[in-house]
């Protein structure tokens, strides 16, 4: 075998690395002596991460077609990246908590290993690469879910999401054995694509994509799949959620679109284009109808979230163009979603509070939290300037490219799902600056680390609108890659 | 990019913005610096622009838009930051200056958190102007958006009565408006270019194209002239305006109903009509039929209401209707006139929108029941209020007897029944208006004193006076020198009018 291939596969390498690293930090320091290991796994992350923008891609297919590193999949992983990158800042001052200190270093293990995951399942271009991203991207997460160890929902979320985890692995690998039949006894990403291109439209690929989309769509909590989002959501530390709703989310979205457009992009409009239709018009409307009634913050992010994976799918209906649309997608989603549970973690870690109710007249007692609030929910909702505007606008304009009815039916409910949630986006918002009365929450002074991860996210959320830059960046590398025609 | 004046209307805004930033929330002097400053820029500049505008025509420069200015922003797309401006965009500018220059003194003293209330003014400033100044649909819908939001915060915060249902209905509907509209520039957009070239954002390329397809024109029109109408306040959209008018605080009402409603109607001959004159030509007479009841239902509206501010918006409803009504006119005559009638009820709305809130300061009261003889307590505001009551019934000399003059000399063009119906029915709003307009002003300025602790009120303060005299010299002006206005206008929709018989 030859070893030398293992070169090309330089982000994951890192990854492993610094896993590597944590694990025998985390080993050989003392007990009660780990209050080091935050800064210093935040900080080599931080490189890491500057390494993996910074390194171009190899753009080399190894293991005979097993695993690409091409431009695409490297911005992704960047992207990704970027949002661990916060998810860290926040989760500092948790992991100082009594409860945690001693466990902390499990935490950072845990996230690097399904990270490596999740870059896994990003480059893989054969199925059971693919399997074994997935898996070590799910598994250890329901490890994290249960980290509250004295909180009883925390262990009710790690169950369901355990479960409902491996159910669809085992519906996606069901579907999988059937896309294996047909296609003559290869997992290879490219043999399938052939057999899909040259083969008959038989039942036994209807079923299998299927499968595949319920498979994928669990992880992506896309509905029908979507009931164990928010019991799992709300169980699970805060810190562990926004984690949960952002960076899984962003890799399992790269993922199927590599599997629906490259392998059966043959069958489009045949077979998956009105199953995904009706798929998306219900994890939109589904999402957004049940986000309006909730009153714990992370139950109502959980909705939100629904919703929005909806709109990241939209990119699937696009081609490549939508594949660069929906990377900046995700990194807008990153920044404007761990923006809000930055606020969200910052208050429930000082004061205990989660529920909408609580942050009545918010704005009285912290001014910076209600400014940073407000921005990710209009980002969210895609208000100009912010960069959640453009997202979705680029996203429409990918989608109504082809110039089909249908796909411009779609993108009417789209917009209007819009004013849907701008309408929940609105409570939070009225909560904070117009209800009146005293404020509940008191005056309290965030952390140094969860400022910084608030600044990054309110520039992401401010500039990489007005500013191309990450637009563009995903363009060029989906170009690269892939091709794109306009 | 830096060198064009008409970025400087965004910037400046902005840059208002940042000051306020550093400034203190109990630091009245320091905000109100910033503001007084920044809108006595934006003012000159608007003057500035008229002036120079017109002196570049009169040198003979007749190309469709001047101070055109494009730079690339999102290149994949083909989005640019495309300006330009024409003698309809130059007015607008122009109005939009004075409105934010007198809304600025109208909100002098504004509690609480007086920051971020002129924060979100200065948002809502640069949305407005920013739309007038684009010709690219991309960063047009962007300004449009920008506008509307800051709209939720100022009245659900700074508003009175049942403000949080009425801001909550107001931005809903007006997002939901925005929501067709994008949908109907995503089509202009794929198909605003003939086959092979590349799509464009660009009003005048895509105009010059002339290549979509009449039965995509057809679909597209609609969706964006019902974009456009809600914010235009056409029947049966027009539900948030009242609520969202007598709810908002002095400033945003006058800024909302004197400009924002302004962009329906600019966008609907801008992009629903230039770009789709087909379907315009073909599908009109639906909108006619919606604007004609906007017209007259607004005017009966207003007749019953008791609060100053509701009998005020569903005027507004009536006014707006009118200008849409006029656009849909198709005629250069016509349209002319509602863009007069923009002018025109943008200085005349915000003129009493700042006067009620002026009375509304010192009686605590809107409702006309309540109210008399304000002439003996407040004289001058009192003449104020009348003057700007008579600009609304167009007492010739006011701005209003231009514009309906103009509507209904360019509607009379059409000589079909259909027509003739809708523009009777339409002048019979003058009258109706005469009734309401005379009703309050008998009442509430003339009438005797109704409660006596009234009578210890004081008259205008300077900064209300500054505000009121700004915008009552525009109205007189308009009414007394129509003609420079009148050409300017014509001649800018020439393009539209072109776009309009080139379809036969």
């Amino acid at each position: 075998m030859d070893y030398s291939q293992f070169g090309a596969m330089l982000p994951e390498l890192i990854i492993l690395g610094l896993f590597f690293v944590v694990f025998l930090a985390d080993t050989f320091s003392k007990e009660g002596e780990k209050k080091w290991l935050t800064p210093f796994t935040t900080i080599l992350f931080l490189l890491s991460t500057v390494a993996i923008w910074l390194i171009p891609a190899s753009g080399e297919t190894i293991f005979g077609g097993m695993y690409v590193d091409d431009t695409a999949c490297k911005a992704m992983k960047a992207i990704l990246n970027i949002g661990v990158f916060i998810v860290f800042l926040q989760a500092a001052e948790w992991t100082e908590s009594d409860e945690m200190i001693v466990r902390k270093g499990e935490f950072y293990e845990l996230i690097l290993v399904t990270l490596f995951g999740m870059y896994l399942m990003i480059s893989a271009r054969h199925f059971l690469i693919f399997i074994i991203g997935l898996e070590s991207a799910s598994l250890p997460l329901a490890a994290l879910v249960a980290f509250n160890k004295k909180h009883y929902e925390s262990h009710e979320a790690a169950i369901k999401y355990i479960l409902t985890a491996v159910f669809s692995s085992a519906i996606l690998m069901a579907g999988l054995s059937y896309i294996y039949a047909l296609s003559g006894g290869s997992l290879y990403f490219a043999d399938i694509a052939k057999a899909v291109t040259e083969g008959t439209r038989s039942g036994l690929l209807i079923v299998g994509l299927a499968f595949l989309i319920a498979g994928i769509g669990f992880k992506l909590s896309l509905v029908p799949f979507h009931l164990w989002t928010a019991d799992v959501y709300q169980g699970a530390p805060t810190a562990v959620t926004s984690y949960l709703s952002v960076v899984s989310k962003g890799a399992a979205a790269y993922a199927f679109f590599i599997i629906f457009v490259q392998v059966f992009g043959a069958v489009f409009s045949d077979l998956w284009e009105w199953m995904m239709y009706a798929v998306i018009i219900l994890t939109i409307t589904v999402g957004n109808l049940f986000a309006m009634r909730q009153k714990n913050m992370k139950r109502f992010m959980a909705f939100s979230s629904i919703s929005q994976a909806g709109y990241i799918m939209l990119g699937v209906m696009a081609g490549n163009l939508g594949l660069a649309s929906m990377m900046f997608y995700i990194f807008v989603y990153i920044v404007s979603n761990l923006g809000a549970f930055a606020v969200i973690a910052a208050i429930e870690s000082k004061t205990g509070k989660v529920g909408m109710d609580d942050y009545d007249g918010l704005h009285k007692t912290n001014p910076w939290l209600s400014f940073v609030m407000t921005l990710a929910m209009f980002s969210l909702a895609g208000i100009p300037p912010f960069a959640g505007f453009f997202s979705k606008i680029l996203i429409f304009t990918s989608v109504t490219a082809s110039n089909s009815m249908a796909l411009y039916m779609l993108v009417l409910v789209a917009l209007i799902n819009t004013i849907i949630s701008l309408y929940y986006y609105l409570l939070v918002v009225k909560a904070i600056w117009i209800k009146p009365g005293e404020a509940k929450i008191e005056r309290f002074d965030s952390t140094r680390c969860e400022r910084v991860g608030l600044v990054i996210c309110v520039l992401g959320i401010v500039f990489f609108g007005l500013v191309p830059y990450i637009y563009d960046y995903c363009y060029e590398a989906v170009k690269t890659a892939y091709g794109i025609l306009i | 990019m830096f060198s064009n004046i008409l970025i400087w209307f965004v910037i400046v805004p902005v840059l208002m913005m940042i000051g306020l930033a550093f400034c203190d929330n109990s630091n009245m002097k320091a905000i109100r610096g910033v503001m007084v400053a920044g809108s006595t820029v934006l003012l000159a500049m608007s003057i500035w622009l008229v002036v120079d505008f017109l002196g570049l025509r009169a040198a003979g420069d007749t190309s469709e838009m001047l101070y055109m200015g494009s730079w690339m922003w999102y290149a994949p797309l083909n989005i640019h930051l495309a300006v330009g401006v024409d003698g309809i965009s130059v007015l607008m500018l122009l109005l939009s200056g004075i409105i934010v220059f007198a809304g600025t003194f109208a909100s002098w003293k504004i509690d609480p958190l007086p920051k971020n209330f002129f924060l979100w003014f200065c948002l809502l400033s640069t949305g407005v102007f920013g739309f007038f100044i684009s010709i690219d649909m991309f960063t047009m819908f962007m300004f449009y958006e920008v506008a509307l939001i800051p709209m939720y915060l100022l009245i659900g915060v700074w508003g009175t009565g049942r403000k949080e249902y009425s801001a909550m209905k107001l931005t809903l509907m007006l997002m939901g408006g925005s929501a067709f509209l994008m949908l109907g520039l995503l089509g202009i957009y794929w198909h605003g270019t003939p086959e092979g070239g590349v799509h464009t954002w660009n009003i005048l390329e895509i105009s010059h194209n002339a290549s979509i397809d009449p039965s995509w024109q057809n679909l597209l029109f609609c969706f964006t002239f019902v974009g456009f109408g809600v914010l235009g306040a056409m029947f049966p959209f027009h539900t948030w305006s009242p609520d969202g008018h007598a709810c908002a605080p002095t400033a945003v009402s006058m800024l909302h109903a004197g400009v924002l409603m302004k962009l329906g109607g600019y966008g609907c001959f801008r992009i629903a009509i230039f770009l789709c004159p087909a379907a315009a030509q073909e599908l009109s007479w639906i909108f006619i039929i919606l604007t004609g009841i906007s017209v007259v239902y607004g005017a009966f509206s207003a007749c019953v209401q008791t609060d100053l501010k509701y009998i005020n918006a569903y005027s507004s409803v009536s006014h707006c209707g009118m200008v849409l009504f006029a656009i849909l006119m198709l005629n250069q005559t016509a349209m002319t006139g509602g863009i007069l009638q923009m002018l025109s009820h943008g200085l005349m709305t915000a003129l009493f929108f700042a006067l009620i809130g002026m009375i509304y300061g010192r009686t605590h009261t809107r409702d006309i029941r309540e109210m008399g003889g304000m002439m003996q307590i407040m004289p001058y505001l009192g003449v104020c209020y009348m003057i700007a009551g008579f600009a609304s019934l167009g007492l010739p000399g006011l701005s209003g007897f231009v514009a309906e003059m103009t509507i209904f000399f360019g509607a009379f063009e059409h000589s079909e029944l259909f027509y003739r119906f809708f523009v009777i029915a339409g002048t019979s709003s003058i009258v109706i208006t005469a009734v309401y307009i005379l009703r309050v002003v008998g009442k509430v300025i003339l009438g005797p004193v109704q409660n006596e602790h009234h009578r210890e009120l004081t008259d205008a303060a300077w900064w209300e006076r500054l505000a009121t005299v700004t915008l009552i010299v525009c109205l007189a002006g308009i009414g007394f020198f129509p003609n420079w206005l009148n050409e300017t206008i014509r001649v800018s929709f020439e393009p539209i009018i072109n776009a309009l018989n080139s379809v036969f």
